[in-house]
């Protein structure tokens, strides 16, 4: 089995809308140095390895259901293989 | 003309569209069940509000993949009159058969409240109003922020496929102020207002009323070409 983490956010053109508000509530917490802000989800995903290649999985499901390409990109990292 | 109101697991406002048509319009309507594979027999879908699949993933993500989606999908290829208001018109863009998506209101906020709208009525869904006419709808939702990229934007415009534009103030953020626009075939409307909640003087608003209005007209005009 193979664990991935799907991370899905908006696309850089696209206004971040809660990323922005947290953004303004770290500068009241007094944190000047922190820029930016980006939200967020991720998905963890266990994929059995012998059925099918984990990066064309991880391609399809992403692009057909976990992503909105109007709105978001999505990036993944493998997190565990056993 | 016989319209179906297609009810979701978690649509909300499935009732306010019947009772609109059936109701005050004294129109032929009958609720179709998201498990049902076939559309045959009506001339007019609509695709209410609400929650469907509780929002779950992105609003209306979950829905494109109901049984009575291709037969949906169909049905507007065919060119027939498809409509869908709030998470219906999130419905209709995660399907693919309107461009761009819905994203978080700017605000953050759910917000609810009657907002003024600016009328194209070069539409099937919008003739009975004047070209330009500013009416009050009122809205309900968190996700409701028209986007769609560059391309997408100007083309709508080109087509003049904007059919309903916030006037006074934008609730939610959305781009060129868009409330509602139809496929380039001019067949289907996604809009985030309710006009089934404004239909009766009795209830404050009649402006959404029209809109069901010039659909009938459509229908008839398309039955009288057929019967010849």
């Amino acid at each position: 089995m193979v664990e991935v983490r799907i991370y899905v956010t908006y696309k850089q053109s696209v206004f971040d809308p809660q990323g922005e508000t947290i953004t303004d509530a770290i500068h009241a917490l007094g944190h000047d140095e922190v820029q930016t802000v980006k939200v967020g989800k991720f998905f963890d995903v266990t994929i059995d390895a012998s059925k099918k290649d984990v990066d064309q999985a991880v391609k399809e499901i992403s692009e057909q259901l976990l992503v909105n390409f109007n709105l978001e990109t999505y990036r993944y990292q493998v997190m565990e293989e056993a | 003309m016989k319209f179906a109101v297609i009810v979701f697991p978690g649509s909300n406002c499935d009732i306010d569209l019947y009772e609109a048509l059936k109701t005050v319009c004294h129109a032929d309507v009958e609720y179709v069940s998201h498990k049902k594979t076939s559309l045959a027999g009506f001339d007019a879908v609509m695709v209410p509000g609400g929650f469907s699949y509780g929002d779950y993933l992105r609003c209306g993500a979950i829905a494109r993949f109901a049984n009575i989606m291709p037969a949906l999908i169909e049905f507007a290829k065919a060119g027939k009159p498809v409509f869908g208001t709030c998470n219906g018109f999130q419905i209709l863009t995660e399907a693919g058969l309107l461009p761009g998506a819905l994203k978080q209101n700017d605000s953050l906020k759910f917000v609810c409240k009657t907002v003024a709208l600016e009328v194209n009525n070069q539409t099937l869904f919008t003739s009975e109003y004047k070209d330009g006419e500013i009416i009050q709808l009122p809205i309900a939702h968190a996700d409701g922020s028209y986007y769609a990229d560059e391309d997408t934007l100007a083309k709508l415009e080109a087509n003049n496929q904007v059919v309903f534009r916030y006037h006074d103030e934008n609730p939610n953020g959305s781009l060129n102020n868009i409330a509602g626009i139809v496929n380039e075939q001019g067949n289907v409307l996604g809009m985030m207002p309710h006009p089934e909640r404004a239909v009766e003087a009795l209830l404050g608003n009649e402006d959404g009323l029209r809109l069901f209005k010039s659909i009938l007209k459509h229908g008839q005009q398309t039955e009288a070409v057929v019967n010849g």
